[in-house]
């Protein structure tokens, strides 16, 4: 058996991503975060074929003729979820000919069009730079969340791949995303009523049998699209306040739609109906600052008090040129009393699940997709850095636009003390 | 080193003097607290002067550190505080916050950061906008931050005065300044002046307007400068002449025009701009400049040159690691994120290991600063990722060394190594025991102290500051 892929090697593997094929190999003794009930396992096989996990522990162990990836006890952990982002819809915020992520109808209130049919993933580019900056630092996939442009439906996303291809959506993870609470107060006339107000409307529009009049919300393909929310489909709603997310879970079920929260910095106050009802809060856990009147109840302690009362969590930060810090976000709520697993697992299993994809990603477990990491250390762990990555078995090449800029001037840096 | 009171009262009037005024306005009204003595003993010390002692005792007098090392006696009533497995580190200090005046809530009530109405606007002064209630200060101390330098925002070429405030419980910004503590000068670079102006179709729109706009300002403030030189010098000669005349020893046929002679001269009218700008060439405020590139570091430089002022710190310096060299050369600090990037086009050269870049030639100052509330809560963290990066790339940085990044580097940028900094005898009690390393994500502030006073524990939740504005509101009882 051979060692093929160099530990520690920054400057990473030869192949890209795109042009490398999926190979068998066997991670040899690893310490493996599964984030599955099987929780850590130490020293332990895991064994790849066909870009999938195929053997874990024993069963791995026999696997022969495959190349070996000596892990000499590093940690590994399924790919970790970006968060909620614009990763491949933007370039650079500020300017607006290199940004995707929102649809301006530019209308007034009262006129306003709704374009729940627009759907922000044809817009992703995987050549975009923030993919490879987010890639070589662990982070294997993230939803595309549509922001609000200037109306409280910000449009359709989903979950996407980050290894580089073109056809990266990961099926069966669209959903649709609405923003409530002030935010979307501002854009539905003043009052945050109004937005159940439009939401009642935009219902009886899709319910409605034939044409609507004028002033109709909905376009055709628009009413088509929210039947299927209207159906069983995950709706994202972006809300912070206790009030608020108890009365868009209500509405939610009413009208047959599965919620998902996303913001929830008052999420705790309201933890034990959120467990009831089975609804999921994907939250920053650093958020606690009353930054505005719906988030005078942000704490710390967010996350732990969720988890405590059986809520599903997930982290996310929304920032996409920093989708990399996810870690740090579980890092600092394990600080804050949330067990290292449940941490864990909010960058990785429970996204997944949120999402519909957690047959397929978001663990350590046969059949899922080799989506792997090495890290140095503690995966958590803010100096701990990532030492091999791997998308659907293949691996990544820890290289990117930034670690470009480095490398030209760190030889100038180091060259030399000045004086 | 002790300073002795009337160094203070120098400093604080050191303004007021070379304007021939006659005293500093709004004078700081900082009390030392009392507090007891206290021996911190057995913890990992990484005193902000580059050394760590494992195993180290530190003792505090009448809020100030009286000894730093080992098997230190404890004076006689000194409370023991038993740190075993703790760290302790000087507190830290923020050269970048806009806490109190974009307070939180963000609401527009109390949206006072930026005086968006002229690009020039160094008469405002960032104190008067500051809201001593905002939760920001209470969460910047549970993350172990105690000063802060308060700036303006960076909407103008020239924003106005920054006010460095100790990080206490306090209704009014006057009972949080640093006393003798020099102001700041906030000016920017770049993107948001133009943007912001350049929407308004007025001036500047372009970098090349923006360098005419500092020029410009500098050089109304030299012809300002020389006025009032000039009327110190009629002045001196007036009381010159007005004694000469009092002491009877003028022949009595200059008599007459003696008379004249005698009219006092009078002051140029003050100028709040030029004033500040003044005192920036008189050395008495120190420049502080937001700009990410570093072609226009180098441009502000030879400004400062031309005009012949000292710009102490690049703020946001993204592409500081560019020009690594040249700012250890001139002496000037770069202020700088762990991994902010790319929110704008002269944030797209952001690389993770600009910190320990910076860092690396003789003579450097890098700082870390946050330009955030939520940033300031963990500058401890920002800077264990970018030691992460710099050990990878080879630049190894120990956490002796990086802890200057939060606390002696900031300090020399703001005039204040003397003072606070680092954990030397004589210095300011500022300190902070943290329940681990502090460059690790699970790190916490255990106890946070200034001038002596514990402040914040952990362990006492009592013991922490409260605004007035969570009183009674959905967040109380947020803590676990």
């Amino acid at each position: 058996m051979k060692t093929l892929f160099l530990l520690c090697a920054w400057t990473g593997a030869a192949l890209s991503a795109q042009d490398a094929f999926a190979q068998d190999f066997l991670i040899r003794g690893a310490t493996l975060h599964t984030a599955t009930a099987q929780g850590t396992l130490k020293n332990t096989d895991v064994l790849v074929r066909g870009g999938a996990i195929a053997a874990i522990g024993a069963a791995a162990r026999g696997a022969a003729g495959v190349p070996v990836v000596e892990a000499q006890g590093k940690e590994l952990t399924p790919g970790l979820f970006g968060g909620l982002t614009s990763l491949g819809l933007e370039e650079v915020s500020l300017e607006s000919q290199t940004v995707d992520s929102t649809l301006n109808i530019k209308s007034p209130a009262w006129t306003q069009q709704w374009r729940p049919e627009l759907d922000v993933s044809p817009a992703f580019n995987p050549r975009s730079t923030l993919v490879p900056v987010a890639r070589i630092e662990g982070i294997t996939w993230s939803v595309l969340a549509p922001a609000s442009g200037d109306t409280i439906i910000g449009g359709q996303g989903a979950a996407v791949t980050l290894d580089g291809r073109y056809d990266a959506v990961l099926r069966g993870s669209g959903s649709l995303f609405i923003t409530m609470g002030s935010a979307g107060a501002q854009l539905a006339g003043g009052t945050r009523a109004a937005e159940f107000m439009l939401l009642e409307q935009a219902i009886r529009e899709t319910r409605a049998q034939g044409p609507i009049g004028e002033g109709a919300l909905l376009h055709g393909a628009g009413r088509e699209v929210m039947a299927r929310y209207l159906s069983g489909g995950r709706v994202v709603f972006q809300v912070e306040r206790a009030a608020d997310i108890l009365g868009v879970v209500g509405f939610a079920r009413r009208n047959g739609m599965k919620p998902v929260i996303a913001g929830g910095s008052e999420a705790w106050v309201v933890a034990k109906e959120l467990a009831q009802a089975d609804v999921p809060v994907i939250l920053d856990p650093l958020q606690d600052l009353p930054g505005d009147f719906d988030h005078l109840g942000a704490s710390l302690s967010n996350a732990a008090r969720l988890q405590r009362a059986g809520v599903r969590i997930a982290f996310s930060s929304g920032d996409s040129h920093n989708a990399r810090l996810t870690r740090q976000l579980a890092g600092n709520a394990v600080a804050h009393g949330l067990p290292w697993d449940s941490a864990l697992a909010a960058i990785t299993a429970n996204p997944a699940d949120i999402f519909g994809l957690g047959a397929t990603r978001g663990r350590i477990a046969v059949g899922q997709v080799a989506d792997l990491v090495l890290w140095s250390s503690d995966p958590l762990e803010v100096t701990t850095l990532a030492d091999q990555v791997w998308i659907a078995g293949r691996p990544v090449e820890l290289r990117s636009r930034q670690t470009e800029l480095r490398d030209r001037y760190l030889d100038k840096v180091k060259a030399h003390r000045y004086f | 080193m002790m300073l002795p009171s009337r160094v203070l009262l120098f400093l604080s009037t050191a303004f007021a003097v070379s304007l021939g005024l006659a005293a500093e306005p709004f004078p700081s009204t900082y009390q030392v607290p009392a507090s007891p003595a206290l021996l911190i003993q057995g913890a990992v010390v990484l005193t902000g002067t580059g050394e760590r002692i494992d195993g180290a005792d530190v003792l505090i007098e009448n809020g100030r550190i009286s000894a730093v090392g080992r098997a230190l006696a404890a004076p006689a009533g000194a409370r023991i505080v038993a740190a075993q497995g703790r760290w302790v580190t000087p507190g830290l200090i923020d050269i970048h916050s806009h806490l109190g005046v974009y307070a939180s809530p963000a609401t527009k009530g109390l949206d006072d950061g930026n005086e968006a109405t002229n690009p020039n606007t160094a008469n405002v002064w960032a104190e008067h906008s500051i809201w001593p209630q905002d939760p920001g200060f209470e969460t910047a101390l549970e993350g172990g931050v105690t000063t802060l330098q308060i700036l303006p925002g960076s909407a103008n070429l020239i924003g106005g005065r920054s006010v460095v405030v100790k990080n206490v419980d306090a209704v009014t910004y006057q009972a949080m300044k640093f006393p003798g503590a020099a102001y700041g000068l906030k000016m920017a670079c770049g993107e948001n002046p133009k943007r912001v102006y350049g929407e308004k179709n007025q001036a500047p729109s372009t970098r090349m307007g923006n360098v005419a706009g500092y020029r410009q300002a500098f050089a109304d403030a030299q012809d300002y400068q020389q006025q009032w030189d000039k009327y110190r010098r009629d002045l001196a000669e007036y009381a010159k002449k007005k004694s000469d005349a009092a002491s009877g020893g003028k022949k009595a046929k200059d008599k007459e025009s003696g008379d004249k002679d005698l009219t006092a001269p009078t002051p140029p009218k003050r100028d709040l701009k030029l004033e500040t700008l003044a005192e920036v060439l008189h050395g008495n405020i120190r420049v502080h400049m937001h700009c990410y590139r570093s072609d226009e570091m180098a441009t502000m430089l030879d400004v400062a040159d031309e005009f012949g002022f000292k710009i102490v710190a690049f703020h946001h310096a993204v592409e500081a690691y560019k020009i690594a060299d040249r700012l250890a050369q001139k002496g000037v600090c770069a202020a700088m994120w762990a991994d902010w990037w790319g929110f704008k086009m002269e944030a797209y050269d952001g690389i993770q290991e600009n910190l320990p870049m910076v860092d690396y030639p003789d003579h450097s100052c890098a700082i870390v600063h946050s330009d955030s509330g939520d940033g300031i809560q963990r500058l401890n963290q920002e800077a264990a990722k970018a030691m992460a990066h710099g050990a990878r790339a080879g630049l190894m940085v120990p956490p002796e060394r990086a802890i200057r990044w939060l606390t002696l580097n900031p300090a020399r940028s703001l005039g204040l190594e003397d003072r606070i900094g680092t954990l030397q005898a004589g210095k300011a009690a500022d300190l902070v025991i943290w329940n681990g390393n502090p460059f690790s994500v699970y790190a916490l502030a255990q106890q946070v102290f200034i001038d002596g006073a514990l402040l914040f524990d952990r362990d006492h939740p009592a013991i922490k500051p409260r605004s007035d504005f969570l009183l009674g509101q959905p967040g109380e009882g947020a803590a676990l």
